[in-house]
């Protein structure tokens, strides 16, 4: 049921903020999704939406840091190195 | 697809395993408590990459299995109305209420549509000025924005043939009973990164403090969860007991502010019966004072209805993480999707759906990104 999943606003659209609209793309399929709750989002963001609401925008800088934590876990377990932390 | 993908890695998630497996020196129990996780879990085998010594259990959440029988009745002698457009997500329709479901009543002539959002339904409202609009408000603190956008869209264009049922359920409040119960075996939880991208994570602090567990805030992809387990090990490894946030590229520490005020705005908060669970203080949405003429129960009158749960289903049990679905002498024999005991058969979020699925024969993982796990 909280099943939300990211897409790219291609466009926006709306008389106000409580009633803004984005088209948003998935990968392909476009489909619309209320942007009233993500006033800060633009077009070319990436948002998370959930039953055609967005929750939330998406970091990109936050978005790779399971991947430099991962660098650093590798790193860090390497023969003669420190415990990871 | 973007931010989905990526998180899908076979050699980054065996990677994670290898540094989950470093880090454990004794038995553990974890409880996932979205059921979005724990279908990500046993599609991907997971809990399989895991050392022995972590047992993964599955929680209570899974809004559409722990609506209450008697509110799934109500939903199916509203949308049998003649009068009544009776809008619900697919989820909820082949789920049982005490003698049938609101897939037998559309077929029996009943006017019932699923909707993908709770907007479509406010628009079918708009499309249908005589006729009366009920959606089956159900979901988590993720979706409650969104039904409170309905609402407020509903009100604000004067529509008076719309209303709702609401089934609202808060995730704190019941990860709060899990715990309370003498008997819970769960040592630290990964937390649902759905709900705390709306509700933030704040509530959780005192959880984690009163009762001494790991709270890791998780995303839904294969490297997220394992990150999550990873980052509660650590906490649980080294006597610590605090709220972390794996999921930061959605969640923030006060969530969303515009969607918690919608919230705020348009419901109250009340006790709920959960279905498998009972009765939890302070666990429900209601609509506020200000909205009650858009409650289908008021405008209605549904009847307060007293019904009893199938005994043959252990559904309660796998909601609290007592039993797996497996554990179940009812499980693929006498409950299946098909012909379901219980909710948590049906949903496509529910324990007993995700193992049926995927863990009927022995474990055929969905191939994580890569297909050579």
């Amino acid at each position: 049921m909280c099943l939300a999943i990211p897409g790219k606003i291609t466009s926006i659209s709306g008389e106000d903020e409580l009633m803004r609209i984005g088209k948003i793309d998935y990968g392909g399929i476009q489909k619309e999704a209320s942007l009233a709750c993500v006033p800060e989002a633009k077009v070319g963001d990436y948002v998370i939406v959930h039953a055609g609401f967005a929750i939330s925008r998406v970091d990109e800088e936050e978005a790779g840091k399971v991947f430099e934590y991962l660098r650093q876990m590798e790193e860090l377990s390497e023969p003669g190195s420190a415990a990871p932390p | 697809m973007k931010y989905l993908d990526e998180y899908r890695d076979a050699e980054a998630a065996r990677k994670f395993a290898r540094g989950i497996a470093r880090v454990t020196t004794r038995p553990w129990t974890i409880m996932e408590v979205c059921g979005g996780q724990t279908h990500a879990i046993v599609k991907f085998g997971i809990d399989e990459l895991l050392p022995r010594e972590i047992t993964l259990i599955h929680g209570p959440g899974c809004p559409v299995c722990v609506t209450p029988v008697e509110l799934i009745d109500k939903a199916l002698e509203l949308a049998a109305r003649p009068e009544v457009i009776f809008c619900s997500f697919g989820d909820m329709l082949r789920v049982p209420g005490s003698t049938t479901d609101l897939l037998a009543v559309k077929a029996a002539g009943g006017d019932v549509r699923i909707v993908y959002s709770p907007l479509d339904a406010v628009k079918t409202a708009e499309q249908n000025p005589h006729r009366e609009v009920v959606f089956f408000a159900v979901g988590f603190e993720t979706t409650a924005p969104a039904t409170a956008m309905a609402v407020h869209q509903a009100a604000r264009k004067g529509l008076r043939n719309f209303s709702m049922l609401v089934a609202h359920v808060l995730v704190p409040p019941a990860i709060e009973a899990l715990l309370g119960a003498p008997d819970c075996r769960v040592q630290g939880f990964l937390a649902a990164g759905h709900v705390c991208t709306v509700m933030g994570y704040e509530e959780y602090l005192p959880i984690a403090a009163k009762y001494s567990v790991p709270i890791v805030v998780t995303g839904f992809e294969p490297l997220d969860i394992l990150q999550g387990v990873l980052f509660c090990l650590r906490q649980l490894e080294g006597g610590r007991a605090e709220v972390q946030n794996q999921y930061t590229r959605s969640v923030r520490k006060e969530g969303n502010l515009p969607a918690r005020q919608l919230i705020r705005q348009v419901f109250r908060v009340v006790p709920r019966k959960w279905r498998g669970l009972g009765q939890i203080p302070q666990s429900g949405l209601r609509l506020s004072d200000a909205y009650r003429e858009l409650d289908a129960e008021l405008k209605f009158g549904v009847a307060e209805l007293r019904v009893e749960e199938s005994a043959e289903c252990l559904s309660g049990l796998v909601l609290q993480g007592k039993l797996k679905p497996t554990e179940c002498p009812a499980f693929g024999a006498r409950c299946t999707p098909e012909h379901p005991l219980g909710a948590t058969m049906v949903s496509s979020e529910g324990a007993c759906a995700a193992y049926y699925r995927y863990r009927r024969e022995p474990a055929q993982p969905a191939a994580i990104q890569g297909n050579d796990r």
